[in-house]
Parts: structure tokens; sequence; C-alpha cells
């Protein structure tokens, strides 16, 4: 018998049953739910005048549609008011823990879930979002679905889903000097494809990727699903126990070497056999920038927008409309471009390790004054931290702000809309047309480049600066 | 219960743009709603209307040439956000099948359960499918569930389609997945006993 996958052995003990040639069934341990994409699934349930099944298995917490700034006071638009009240008045029926506006826990629900001890290896986690791929950090298989399924959970705590195939991406040896998580996975979609792991489950392993911290991993499975992918995972470790250990929901005392014990056995046997598999080395792997309107179209800050002949002749006209879009010339240099904006934040990277980095970066310089920065703490924990920290003061010496928690311009639902036309380096996942705003363009980088952008104004590859400050010391 | 499809004969609206992610079928700004109707009035909003909300009259959508229940896309259609209202907003303007070569899976489920069929076809046939509508916008598309297959009725080319065979019940049928799993309740709950 040949070995089992991490994601086979996950997945295989949460199958209640299976359809014969149709999906299985599958419990799940932890559901996310916001209130963007639940109101309708709890809407369904009282068109059937059903329960919450398994309330004690859910969360909820506002985040998508939540103001980053005065949020002591009430909304101000109506519709995004009336959904952040919908969701507490939902949970409140339904008997289901909510972190509202205000509640130290709130968040993105992506940072919030990890940062409570929520999300535990060898779990199954959904939630009405597809960057539930975050989750998978810890080794457990987590992944983004749809309001009908929300609701299919709610009802039964269990989803009727086909099962992925399993792909594993290797990345090994050393990362370079300013080369982060980000631009690993940036890395890797321009490499497979903004489709390229359509219809996969992917694990991600190699020793680049086990060098990387928690917070790190996350931002790399978080992006999976930009490459079509369900989700990504990474088997558990000494760092993830490490991490888990004494948060608010994780398990106690013996409890945790039991749980530790169990989590242990989670990881790929060596025979395992995946259907598809890449390795790239990391020496490989520079600051990356995406020029296009999908994550895929990304490249090495050093180099140019490809020109046409690099492109396969059927996706051409994909290509210069995207280009178009973008006002960028096939062939033109990024480095030196004019930017606008700078977003730093998203459940990419809107974590404390992404604010510290920014932070240590901008210090002692000041921000360009052709820059509007928004600086988007990914939860409440993560601001109050920073301001115990000391990174406030460091930002607001330099120039920048911390605003309050949400998702912000990532999706742009609430006021934090870049301009038409503005260009705007961001840290959050997506750069499709609009996404930031209407007419916005948008490009994904880490949050190091995206410091070195604030201050210089232009793309720039962050190694420049640490390099000239190097030499200054 | 969904809408039940059988067969349909239409014809088509092409799209021929690939990676169509579901921030361009329904921008985030309109996700605020608490129910799942008129979503088809925003679909593609930003390719459709100018800032003014005047509709963009190069846009297919506002092409009186092309109407049907049928939108033809390129490939990787539905990628990125797993926002249901996605499929509601396809399903809302009236579409009853979206044909591409590739599909994003979440938009795939969140299509099927919401009664709109994807029929994921060949870059070929699909490039025969665009040039048929270029050449007669009133030209129709037939697809038969049951024998899972889309003909270009004028030329009879066809092609077979994959789907789920319990998906393609469903559909037949009707039937949703609650239905299903609350069926189930007995077994999910002898579930959770065996595991603690
Ligand atoms: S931060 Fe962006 S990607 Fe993450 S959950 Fe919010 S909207 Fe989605």
């Amino acid at each position: 018998m040949t070995g089992k996958t991490l994601f086979d052995k996950i997945w295989d003990a949460h199958v209640v049953s299976e359809i014969k040639g149709g999906p299985s069934v599958l419990y799940i341990d932890k559901h996310l739910i916001h209130e963007v994409t639940s109101p309708q699934a709890f809407a369904g349930l009282e068109e059937r005048d059903l329960k919450v099944f398994r309330p004690q298995n859910t969360v909820a917490t506002p985040d998508h549609n939540v103001p980053t700034i005065d949020q002591h006071l009430p909304i101000k638009d109506e519709l995004s008011r009336f959904q952040v009240s919908k969701l507490a008045e939902n949970c409140k029926k339904h008997g289901i823990t909510l972190y509202g506006l205000n509640h130290p826990y709130q968040g993105i629900v992506h940072v919030i879930g990890p940062q409570l001890g929520l999300t535990q290896p060898g779990m199954t986690i959904v939630c009405g979002d597809s960057h539930t791929s975050t989750h998978g950090a810890f080794g457990n298989v987590a992944f983004g679905i749809g309001t009908s399924e929300v609701e299919m959970v709610l009802a039964t705590q269990c989803i009727l889903q086909p099962k992925p195939k399993r792909m594993r991406i290797n990345v090994e040896g050393e990362l370079g000097e300013g080369v982060t998580a980000k631009d690993v996975v940036l890395y890797i979609i321009s490499k497979i494809s903004a489709s390229g792991g359509t219809g996969y489950f992917i694990e991600y392993a190699g020793s680049a990727i086990r060098s990387l911290s928690m917070e790190g991993r996350m931002t790399v499975c978080n992006m999976s699903i930009e490459s079509g992918a369900r989700g990504g995972m990474i088997a558990p470790d000494e760092k993830t126990f490490d991490y888990i250990q004494g948060r608010e929901f994780a398990p106690k005392g013996a409890e945790f070497d039991a749980a530790v014990a169990r989590w242990k056995e989670l990881y790929s046997d060596d025979d395992a056999v995946f259907d598809k598999e890449y390795t790239y080395e990391a020496s490989d792997i520079e600051p990356m920038i995406t020029y296009g309107t999908n994550p895929g179209m990304g490249t090495k800050i050093v180099s140019s927008v490809p020109s046409l002949d690099d492109i396969p002749k059927s996706e051409q006209s994909s290509y210069s409309k995207s280009l178009k879009y973008m006002q960028f010339e096939p062939g033109e240099a990024l480095s030196g471009k004019p930017v606008d904006f700078v977003f730093v934040g998203s459940c990419t990277n809107g974590r404390i390790e992404d604010l510290r980095a920014f932070a240590d970066f901008v210090k002692g310089k000041q921000k360009a004054d052709n820059i509007t920065a928004w600086i988007v703490p990914g939860s409440k924990q993560v601001e109050k931290q920073a301001k115990e920290e000391g990174l406030e003061e460091i930002l607001n010496a330099a120039g920048f702000e911390l605003r309050q928690p949400g998702c912000s311009a990532c999706l742009a639902m609430n006021d934090d809309k870049i301009p038409e036309g503005a260009l705007a380096v961001s840290t959050s996942n997506r750069n499709f047309e609009g996404r930031q705003g209407p007419g916005a363009r948008t490009m994904l980088a880490s949050p190091i480049t995206a410091a070195a952008v604030a201050i210089t104004g232009r793309i720039i590859d962050p190694r420049e600066l640490m390099l000239s400050q190097k030499e200054l010391a | 219960m969904i809408e039940k499809f059988i067969n349909l004969e239409s014809t088509a609206v092409p799209l021929a743009v690939e990676n169509v992610d579901t921030d361009q079928i329904i921008p985030a700004r309109f996700l605020k709603a608490t129910t799942r109707d008129g979503f088809g009035e925003n679909l593609f909003r930003d390719w459709r209307y100018d800032k003014s909300g005047n509709p963009k009259p190069d846009f297919v959508l506002n092409d009186p040439t092309y109407y049907g229940a049928i939108l033809v896309a390129g490939k990787n259609f539905g990628s990125g956000s797993s926002r249901e209202h996605a499929a509601w907003a396809v399903h809302d303007y009236g579409f009853k099948v979206v044909v591409s070569s590739f599909f994003a899976d979440i938009f795939k489920n969140n299509a099927l359960n919401n009664g709109v069929l994807p029929v994921q076809v060949s870059e070929e046939f699909l490039q025969k499918v665009f040039e048929a509508i270029e050449k007669d916008p009133n030209t129709k598309l037939k697809v038969d569930l049951p024998e899972q297959t889309i003909t270009i009725v004028a030329s009879g080319t066809r092609e077979s389609f994959d789907i789920n065979p319990y998906k393609k019940e469903c559909l037949l049928n009707g039937y949703d997945d609650i239905d299903y799993l609350l069926s189930m309740t007995e077994k999910i709950e002898a579930f959770e006993k065996e595991r603690v």
C-alpha cells in the first residue's frame, strides 16, 4: 500500500459518507463567518425553519464591510451598517459567538482564527471567503465556500464536496535577504499561473517553506487560491505547536500534550503520491511585484513587463487588455515608476510581523510626498500589539498613520477605495481590475517592498535601500 | 429546491475574455445586500457602465446584436473570490448556462448550487462557438443535460461535457444539497459520537 498525503489523512478522517460517483459528505470542525457572505445563508435556514446544528463550532466577526476609522461611531453607510447589525442579530438568535466591532478580538476572519488558537492542525475549516486557505499553514484542510455551502454547514455541520487532486510544491534552499514569504508565493503563482492550481489542494514543502515563520507560512497558504487551488497547507512542526501553545482557545496542559502527539502524525508519508509536483530553488526567488490584472502576472521588481513575444498567441489579447488597464507598455521597466498609494494590510500581510517589517524599514525615514499610505492592522489584537511595541510611534514619526482593523482597501467595500487611475502598491492578494476601487491600478508586493515604495515614491527593489543602509552603518 | 434544468436551446452572448474574475462579475461594493435578489442589475458593472452609470456601447451586454440565456466566456471563468453573489448575478441576469474552456472551482460549485449549468468545453470547441456567433449572432446552441452534450445547432458540431453524476441528478430534479444533507442528520450525529 502506498502512503498517504497530509491532505488525504485529514480529508479521509472527516468523511461521514460518500455518494457513489459524487461528492463526499465532509464534516467541518470549524466554521468562520462574516457579515457579507452569511446573511442569505441565515435567511435560507429561516425559510426552512432550521436551527444552527452546532453553533459552538461557528465563530463570527465583521471585517469586510467595516470602516477603518472612527469604529466607535455608528457605521455611516446605511447598507453596511445594516449588514453588520444583521450578523449580530443572526449570531444572537442562533447562539453563535460574535466578536463584533470594538471587541478586542475583532478582525479579519483569517487573522483572528490563528491568533485566538481556533485554528489547529488536523481540522477541517471553512468560511464563506476564498482566503480561508490561510489556515492551512497550521496543517489543516481549510477552504473557501459559497453562501449555499455556508447554509449547509450551519444546517448540518457538513458540506458536500468533490475531493480535489493533490499537488505538492517544494521550495528548497535558503531565501536571500529582502526575500519574503510574499515573494515566494508571488513567484510560485507567476510560475504555475492564476489557474494552474485549479482542481488541486496544494501542500507546500521543502526547506525554504519550513524556514518561514508561522505568519510567513500563512502568507503563502493565503494566496493558494490565487493559483486557482482550493487550498494550501503545510505540515505542522515545532514552530506550529509553539505558536498555538497558550492561545485563548488552544488546548491546555495535558490536553495540549495529547494534541501535539496527534498533530505529530500529520505529514505526508515518504511514499505518498501527488497528482502533480513542482520544485523550485529558493535562490531563484527575488523580490516580486505584479504588473497585470491577475496575481499570476508577477515578475522580479528588477525586470520589465514581458514583451508580447513572450506571451503565447492565444493569450495575447487578454494580455494586452490587462496592460492597457494598467497603463503599462510591454517590455517597459517597472523600477522607477511613480506610485500614488501604498496599502499595507489584509489577511495576506496585515499581521504583526508585517507591520514590524514595514515599521523597521521606514524607521528614521520619511514618507514620500506623492504617496498616500493606508496601514491597516489585520485585527484589534494586531493593532494593540503594534501600539504596545511602539510601532505606531515609529510610523507616525515617519509620516504614516495606523488605521483600525478590517479588510479595507483589499476589496474596497468600505470607504477605503483607491481612486480611479491611481497606482497602488499593495500587500494584499488581488490585483484584479477595480478590486481596490473602480479604475484603481494595483501592484502586489511584500510589506518591505511596500515600505521601500512608500519612502521613495516609486517602484524600487527594497534591497537597494537595504544595501545603502548597510553601507551607512 | 433549485430550478430544474433538463435542456436548453438558445442564442448566446459571447464574452471573449480570459480570466474573468468574480470582482468583474460583481464588484465588491455591490455585496452589501442581505438578500439574493437583484444582483443581475450590476452583473459586469464596471465593464457595462461608465462612472456616471451610462451603458458602455462597446460592451457585449449592451449590444442588442447579442442575446440569449447562454454566456460564452474565455478560459478560467469565475476565478478569485468565493462570493456566491457572482453566480446570483449571472442567474438573475437570465443566464442559465455558462460555456467556457475552464472554470474556477468555487464558481462552478456556486453556479451548480443555483441552477446555473457550467459547461466546460475544449479550447477548440470554444473557438468554434465564438466563430459561429461572430458569423451569425442568431446562431443557437443546444445544451442537453441528460446526454451531456452541447451542439452548435446550425453546423451540428457537438461536444460532450463532464458533470458529476450527483450534481446532474440534482439539476435534473431540482434537488439541492441541503435537502440531501438534512436527510443524513443521524449519520452525522453518529459520526460525531464516534470521533470523541
Ligand atoms: S483581507 Fe481581503 S482577501 Fe482577506 S478576507 Fe478580507 S477581503 Fe478577503
